[in-house]
């Protein structure tokens, strides 16, 4: 047998992953994994807990994208007192208009942190360019104007999610039926026209733009590595509005194919009767897909490149992304595109979308009025709730169930690295074969390429294995039926 | 990771293109810091780029050696400072974190989890084997009629049964709590250690949510 090869840890992406890759005599690739080497258990652990705890408690699953746990949280406790979507009742105004603003401050912040810090060093550098080059670091060497531009950007939005949430992290500001506080004209007024150290929504705008040059800056010198690389193909899928168009708080789930026919169409409460999970025993993550087509067939894409595969236009009201979305769409004439490093562009002009519907929502009236909760009675309790959302990395879902005192007796979470799993590991085998097939010589640079095509998905892996003592550590793992697997006691 | 010699080649071990010598040396001649995150969310190491410009200036001072957010996957050379995200809840989290130890001068607890195991630590409450049959075994979305498996494999870390906090298995100089502590409070301890002050935290800075 040849050699195995591993990358441990993978850098750059959220959480804790490592990839194996066995070769034969040959260097030819038998095998290619992306393992995700944590668990946490939250599933478990937050039952017995009183119901509105679930939005503060499960956000700390991930630190990157907590507005969107909070917001799915928040959802699935609209069910569970009675007045969420699973009744058919529509938010207020207000609540819900105060909700998106922080989700899409999220997913500005996200992505820019995403986008820049993460990705942009291979971008200019090249992905065989010195370990030590390809980060944060080289970028501040190479072009300081251009991180301080960042580091504004990034501030911008956790200063707009620190109004919305009162923290820049793990805040608090969804309660059932509604929110706590509405946008001050003064908070208003400090994000529209910034302040001495905050940009300006305007020049927000501007700086959002150049995330979309420097793509297409890099894809004009790098043509045939951007669209040759990993063109993995899987199912892509987003929530919709009514128009069959992204919406990333609310809709549809919406799951299309290569020539962009819609596949299935559900309401999120039905998730269940769509969706199983495998395990592998290699891997803490889970394999989602659709039952109906079966693992190989029914894995679905999440993420950037799946909602701007599904969309076919965003509205009129955001017009900069809507142009840089139709040259995206011309770009595959019809078609969806597969082609993994074109994630990178659709993460670029999602931070455009956001930016501008941002500015629209600042601009509404409604952010300051006093209609905060939908009032509901004890007789309005369900008990159950499901809360979807379009997280930056993807389709994110909570599903929970209390008893009649309020405490959780069930959790269960699809998030939306896992909804990758599979079209990650594809990427994975398809790069490996590419940069690493037969080669005589491997170098660090080409197992960088790998590492590539997974930071594209932006994982979050502490997302997606959501799943105090004294010295000695006992270390042990049992299985279901409480036999040992294996001990290591120090 | 391990020190258990196995066959395979790392990928950091491989030849790699070299950095300029010249930058290297002026980075070199900074003070090293290193970061690792353990089991925690990735919130505290996120809370260090919200040090906003603060960050930047004190890149004159300091080099980022290991971290989630550069591609240096052990520590290449003695380090003054390590920051550590996140208790611990595997093996490979406890030889990270000895590895950590051994090699820098001055360790700190950075965040709940680190400082206390924070939610994660929650699990502390149950068995692990009832979360593992809840995430795996019980789970409402098992494929029907295939038997459930619980991961386990060479290439996984073996999951302790509780979560701990990180001074429970080495020693750890400061604690920074906080979920996370704010881009300020971390600028404060950085910059305090750099210019050679002792921390000197105002209660302002210190939270514990
Ligand atoms: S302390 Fe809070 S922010 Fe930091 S890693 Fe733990 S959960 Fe995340």
């Amino acid at each position: 047998m040849g050699q195995k090869l591993v990358i441990d840890p993978v850098t750059r992406i959220e959480g804790h992953g490592k990839v194996t890759i066995q070769l034969d005599d040959n260097n030819q690739v038998v095998d290619a994994k992306l393992h995700v080497v944590e668990f946490r258990g939250f599933e478990k652990f937050i039952q017995g807990h009183p119901y509105w705890e679930a939005p503060m408690l499960l956000q700390r699953i991930c630190g990157i994208c907590f507005v969107s746990h909070h917001l799915c949280g928040a959802k699935a406790l609209d069910d569970m007192v009675g007045v969420g979507y699973s009744k058919g009742v529509d938010m207020l105004p207000t609540p819900e208009k105060v909700r998106r603003l922080g989700h899409y401050a999220q997913q500005l912040q996200s992505h820019v942190t995403a986008y820049y810090y993460l990705i942009v060093p291979e971008m200019l550098f090249g992905m065989d360019a010195p370990p030590e080059q390809r980060n944060v670091l080289g970028l501040v060497e190479a072009n300081p104007e251009l991180v301080k531009r960042v580091v504004q950007l990034r501030k911008w939005g956790q200063e707009a999610i620190k109004t919305v949430l009162g923290k820049r992290m793990h805040g608090i500001n969804s309660v059932p039926g509604g929110v706590n506080k509405n946008i001050s004209i003064a908070e208003r007024d400090r994000l529209l026209q910034g302040e001495d150290g905050l940009l300006s929504m305007d020049e927000v705008i501007e700086y959002a733009k150049e995330g979309l040059e420097i793509f297409y800056d890099f894809h004009e010198k790098n043509r045939h590595q951007v669209d040759t690389f990993a063109d993995v193909p899987a199912l892509n899928m987003s929530l919709v509005d009514k128009d069959g168009n992204v919406d990333y708080y609310h809709g549809n789930i919406r799951i299309t194919d290569d020539d962009k026919n819609i596949i299935t169409e559900m309401d999120y409460h039905d998730y269940l009767d769509y969706f199983s999970e495998a395990t592998e025993e290699w891997s803490y993550m889970k394999f989602p897909f659709l039952k109906a087509l079966g693992r190989d067939a029914g894995s679905v894409r999440v993420g950037p490149l799946a909602r701007v595969n599904v969309t076919k236009s965003y509205g009129t009201d955001t017009p900069l992304a809507k142009e840089a979305l139709e040259r995206f769409h011309d770009y595959t004439k019809g078609k969806a595109n597969n082609m993994t490093l074109h994630t990178n562009w659709a993460r670029a002009i999602e931070i455009l979308h956001s930016a501008e519907l941002i500015k629209n929502l600042l601009n509404d009236p409604d952010l300051q009025k006093e209609n905060l909760i939908l009032m509901h009675s004890k007789a309005d309790w369900t008990g159950e709730g499901v809360g979807v959302v379009e997280a930056p990395r993807g389709t994110l879902l909570h599903h929970y169930k209390a008893n009649q005192e309020g405490n959780i007796t069930f959790c269960n979470l699809v998030v939306a690295t896992t909804q990758n799993n599979t079209v990650m590991n594809r990427t994975v085998r398809s790069v490996a074969e590419e940069y690493l097939g037969g080669n005589d010589i491997i170098t660090e640079g080409m197992m960088n390429a790998i590492e590539v095509g997974i930071r594209a998905y932006d994982p979050c892996l502490s997302c997606a294995t959501h799943a105090t003592g004294n010295m000695p550590l006992d270390v042990s793992i049992y299985d279901a039926k409480g036999k040992l697997f294996a001990n290591k006691r120090r | 990771m391990s020190n258990v010699v196995k066959n395979e080649i790392a990928s950091h071990e491989l030849p790699a293109t070299p950095m300029d010598p010249a930058v290297m040396a002026k980075r070199e001649e900074k003070i090293q810091v290193a970061m690792i995150g353990l089991c925690g969310c990735w919130g505290c190491t996120l809370s260090f780029l919200d040090m906003d410009a603060g960050l930047l200036s004190l890149l004159d001072k300091i080099n980022i050696s290991r971290a989630s957010i550069t591609d240096i996957k052990r520590i290449p050379k003695r380090c003054a400072i390590g920051f550590v995200e996140g208790g611990v809840a595997n093996d490979e989290n406890i030889e990270t974190l000895e590895h950590f130890r051994e090699n820098c001068d001055i360790l700190i607890s950075v965040g709940a989890c680190a400082v206390w195991g924070g939610v994660p630590a929650m699990r502390n409450d149950v068995s692990l084997e009832a979360c593992f049959k809840e995430a795996y075994i019980d789970s409402p979305t098992a494929v029907p009629g295939i038997k459930p498996v619980i991961p386990f494999h060479e290439d996984l870390p073996l999951i302790t049964t509780k979560v701990y906090p990180c001074h429970e298995v080495v020693k750890m100089d400061y604690f920074l709590p906080g979920c996370p502590p704010e881009g300020e409070a971390i600028f404060k301890v950085l910059d305090d250690l750099v210019n050679g002050r002792e921390i000197d935290l105002p209660t302002s800075m210190n939270r514990y949510d």
